[in-house]
């Protein structure tokens, strides 16, 4: 099918975006790289009467990187461009491990960043990697700038603290910490289909080979990306070991609510929640250099 | 300053190295520009929500949905088509190893195929590695071929592109 009519404008800055949104109000959708709202238009799923096209905003499609470590990527930087930046591949590596099982490089080149984590389908790979690495999101609305830390950014499906008014300018990761261990691993049916589950993680060692931190997050297995809370207290002073990790694993079987639909039943994704927290830990370990204890 | 959205808009893009001027309605698909307005028909529709790949096309050089994408948004861009891959009826290298192989049966998905595969050569020094390749292709659906003879005909066209003198074959 076809978009319903509708108008168009593709403003150059931000103010002229916000205020294009202020009068149009819910009437008015944000386009960006239109992966997943193109697509709803042609279904007629969504009917907005007022498209605000993004992408001639130059300012959000840059990547500012830190001279401490930090990277804020403007909302339209494209998932390609993230994917083949150096910069990126360095600092974030956790965050292009996840960009490259985002769908396929013609969709990819169109996808932004901020697209992504504004549109929070469930099963979306970014936004497990904000809560992962702690980013915060810078956004601007009627009333002025406002920044929101990734944990409280996720409402719902397809839900988050971005309101019809707003515009995510921003998505900021403060540095990887030196020495980090990281793995994205997930299981989709075929590459480049939504995950099944996907999980995001990090873990980072002292000087003594014991660990100081682990932080998963999990895409797939409820209506918003799920952080596994209290890590850091368990894996705290340990030496990474196989029955540590089997602990992490049942943590997070026992921890997520997953869900039955058409592509898995719930039981099946609590089980390849376990078996990926498991993988993907083994390799974050590896990956840090830290030797896992039979 | 003001921006006020419009229901349609003048248009200006290079379309296969042509200059293209045109008033298009905003909600108009650039996959629907080409083939109605511009009647390059070469670009195909399957599903309309991205998933197929059969309308990829190549935007300031990179692969994208025409499905997903408006006219009014590739104002000042450049296109280019499975049209402008071969020129005054010969076939380019890349459409004849299609041939040779055997690449396509119905033919529906091939001239998305052509051009994720025409960016896949563009952008991949030597001849790209089986999975290296497959794993590029993955966004293109083909029904008929099973995908064999698909990655066969690029790997082909690769490889004779590396051929410091190429004879012409067929
Ligand atoms: C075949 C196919 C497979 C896919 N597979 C995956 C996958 O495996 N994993 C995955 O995560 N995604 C997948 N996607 C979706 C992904 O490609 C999209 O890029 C992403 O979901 C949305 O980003 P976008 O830039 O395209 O945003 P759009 O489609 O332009 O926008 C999406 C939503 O976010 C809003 N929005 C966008 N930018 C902003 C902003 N700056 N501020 C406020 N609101 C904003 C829009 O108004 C809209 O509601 C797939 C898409 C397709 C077509
Ligand atoms: S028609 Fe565009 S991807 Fe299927
Ligand atoms: S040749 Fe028929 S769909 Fe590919």
């Amino acid at each position: 099918m076809k978009p319903a009519p509708l108008a168009y404008c593709d403003p150059t800055t931000v103010d002229e975006a916000v205020a294009v949104l202020a009068d149009a109000g819910d009437e008015a959708k944000l386009l960006a790289g239109g992966q997943s709202l193109m697509p709803l238009l042609n279904l007629r799923i969504v009917r907005p009467s007022v498209l605000v096209d993004l992408n001639r905003i130059e300012q959000l499609s840059e990547i500012d990187a830190r001279e401490t470590g930090g990277i804020r990527i403007g909302a339209t930087v494209r998932q390609r461009t993230l994917e083949l930046d150096a910069t990126m591949r360095e600092r974030l590596p956790l965050l292009v491990e996840a960009v490259r099982l985002v769908a396929h490089v013609p969709i990819r080149t169109r996808g932004t960043v901020g697209g992504s984590v504004a549109h929070a389908d469930p099963a979306a790979e970014i936004p497990a990697v904000t809560l992962v690495l702690g980013a915060t999101m810078h956004v601007l609305g009627p009333t002025g700038p406002r920044t929101i830390p990734a944990t409280e950014f996720y409402l719902g499906p397809f839900t988050t603290g971005v309101d019809p008014s707003d515009l995510l300018v921003a998505v900021e990761f403060p540095p990887q910490p030196p020495g980090a261990g990281w793995a994205f691993l997930e299981i989709a049916r075929l590459h480049g289909a939504f995950a099944l589950v996907g999980v995001a993680a990090l873990i980072h060692a002292g000087a003594d080979g014991t660990l100081e931190d682990a932080r998963l997050a999990l895409c797939g297995v409820g209506g918003t990306p799920v952080e596994i809370e209290g890590l850091d207290e368990l894996v705290r002073g340990q030496r990474p070991s196989a029955s540590l990790i089997e602990h992490v694993a049942r943590r997070v079987r026992e921890t997520i609510e997953p869900f039955t639909d058409t592509q898995a039943g719930a039981g099946y994704r609590r089980e390849v929640a376990g078996v990926l927290t498991a993988r993907a830990l083994h390799l974050a370990a590896s990956r840090a250099g830290l030797e896992v204890a039979a | 300053m003001t921006v006020t959205p419009v229901d349609a808009r003048p248009v200006r893009m290079l379309v296969n190295g042509d200059e293209v001027e045109a008033q298009v309605e905003s909600r108009r698909l650039l996959a629907d520009f080409l083939r109605e307005d511009l009647e390059l028909c070469g670009t195909h529709l399957g599903c309309e929500h991205g998933v197929c790949g059969a309308c990829t096309i190549l935007l300031d050089g990179e692969p994208a949905r025409s499905c997903l994408l408006l006219a009014v948004q590739c104002d000042g861009a450049e296109i280019q088509t499975v049209e402008g891959l071969g020129r005054d009826g010969v076939l380019a290298p890349l459409q004849e190893a299609f041939r040779e192989h055997h690449a396509l049966q119905c033919g529906f998905c091939t001239p998305g195929f052509l051009m994720t595969a025409s960016y896949v050569l563009s952008t991949t020094p030597g001849v790209p590695e089986e999975r290296e390749l497959r794993e590029a292709l993955a966004g293109n659906l083909c029904r008929c071929t099973g995908y064999h003879n698909i990655v066969d005909a690029v790997q082909d066209a690769a490889r004779r592109r590396q051929q410091t003198s190429p004879q012409k074959e067929g």
